[in-house]
């Protein structure tokens, strides 16, 4: 079950500046501990991190592993257009999770 | 409390402290989120930056989940959480009629999972556990902790109030030295606190992630070089009980952020 947490505005006014923040349950596990009887505990991160505005990209950022675990993300967008704020994380098995939040924008 | 050091640091703080006072003053009384950085407390009071949250929309969505033999799920039975579980962990733990005992809240969903939906019982700690646990407890953020006064957990009350004060450890430290004692102080880098139990489960910076009361107790006693109680035992609930007695008023805040 994906655990992630978006925050859009409901609403703006075209041109605003609105706030985007997003979340996701992850463990960002580095790839550098140990487990139980020094077995290295596989690295498992995710890698990519997308933000989509009306279909178009607007925002990515590259995660590494000194990034903690259930990495937030803040940041802001220019309110064009009333549509579907969409947001992807890609780990490095190749996994995606997804969630989306809508705008109106008047 | 993490590192051994700690303990060393504070011994000698300690040695020359007074005995244990019996608690802490009703208007002393602060919340650990009083105690934190401000970056910290605006991470908890907003539920967008708040991570706890991503174990209440866990818990959310297993509320709705069938589960077990049965296959009910916890709405088919409570309807919603909002109405059904509104004050219910300002009053935990309680006494369980069954077994005359007291149950904690996470003892109480699990009973529902094993009794009423026929499924195994959840494990301590695991993240399904702590997720349902932290979404029944958020539903009673802000409100009063209201420990309820059946005379039946006066003596677990008490033994809470027993292993409270008493000294343990190779490092002979009771709760009480540190937390009703010496809560104003430091230890290394963090704050003692008062050892309220009103955010959890919460998600502690350290952990990475969402924890509950009794895996914080556990830490403090490794802290002090005693060996733990075992999770969900006798021990932990008379703890719980005695902290619940101790924060009575005290607003619920969970999901907490705790560095
Ligand atoms: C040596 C001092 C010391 C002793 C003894 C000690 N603690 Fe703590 N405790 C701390 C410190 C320091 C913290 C805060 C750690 C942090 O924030 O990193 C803490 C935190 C806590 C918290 C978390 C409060 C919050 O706001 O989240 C609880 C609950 C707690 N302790 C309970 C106990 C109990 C129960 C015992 C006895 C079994 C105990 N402590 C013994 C030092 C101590
Ligand atoms: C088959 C019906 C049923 C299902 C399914 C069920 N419960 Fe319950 N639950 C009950 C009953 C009956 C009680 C006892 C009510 C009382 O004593 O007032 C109860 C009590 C509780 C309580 C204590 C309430 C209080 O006021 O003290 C909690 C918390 C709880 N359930 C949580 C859950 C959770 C979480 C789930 C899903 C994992 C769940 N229950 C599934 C029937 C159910």
């Amino acid at each position: 079950m994906t655990r992630s947490l978006v925050s859009v505005p409901g609403t703006a006014r075209r041109g605003d500046i609105v706030d985007v923040r997003a979340m996701i349950a992850h463990p960002m596990e580095t790839g550098y501990r140990m487990g139980p009887n020094g077995v290295a505990i596989p690295r498992r991160i995710i890698t990519r991190f997308v933000c989509t505005y009306g279909g178009e990209e607007v925002f990515a950022a590259a995660f590494f592993p000194a990034v903690s675990a259930n990495p937030f993300v803040s940041f802001s967008l220019v309110a064009t257009e009333s549509g579907t704020v969409g947001f992807a994380w890609t780990d490095d098995e190749g996994q995606t999770e997804t969630a989306s939040a809508e705008i109106v924008v008047s | 409390m993490r590192r051994p050091a700690h303990g060393l640091i504070v011994l000698a703080l300690l040695a020359g402290a007074p005995a244990a006072a019996d608690g802490i003053a009703a208007g002393e009384r602060r919340s650990g989120s009083d105690f934190m950085a401000p970056e910290t407390q605006a991470m908890q009071a907003d539920d967008t930056s708040n991570p706890g949250m991503l174990w209440v929309v866990q818990g959310a969505g297993l509320w709705e989940q069938g589960a077990g033999a049965s296959g009910l799920s916890c709405a088919g039975c409570h309807g919603a959480a909002a109405d059904s579980m509104r004050g219910v962990a300002a009053r935990y733990p309680a006494l369980d009629a069954a077994s005359g005992k007291p149950v904690d809240l996470t003892g109480r969903i699990n009973q529902c999972r094993t009794v009423r939906q026929g499924a195994s019982a959840l494990v301590r700690e695991s993240n399904e556990l702590l997720a349902l646990t932290t979404f029944v407890a958020h539903q009673s953020r802000g409100m009063p902790i209201s420990p309820p006064s059946d005379p039946g957990l006066d003596a677990y009350r008490a033994a809470g109030r027993e292993l409270f004060t008493t000294r343990m450890g190779q490092l002979d430290l009771s709760c009480a030295n540190c937390h009703d004692d010496n809560w104003r102080g430091r230890l290394a880098g963090s704050a003692v606190t008062q050892a309220h139990p009103t955010g959890y489960p919460l998600y502690r910076l350290e952990w990475q992630g969402v924890g509950s009361l009794q895996r914080r107790m556990r830490n403090c006693m490794i802290g002090v070089r005693a060996e733990p109680f075992a999770a969900g035992s006798d021990a932990f609930i008379a703890l719980e009980l005695y902290l619940m007695q101790r924060a009575a008023g005290m607003a619920i805040e969970t999901p907490g952020v705790r560095p």
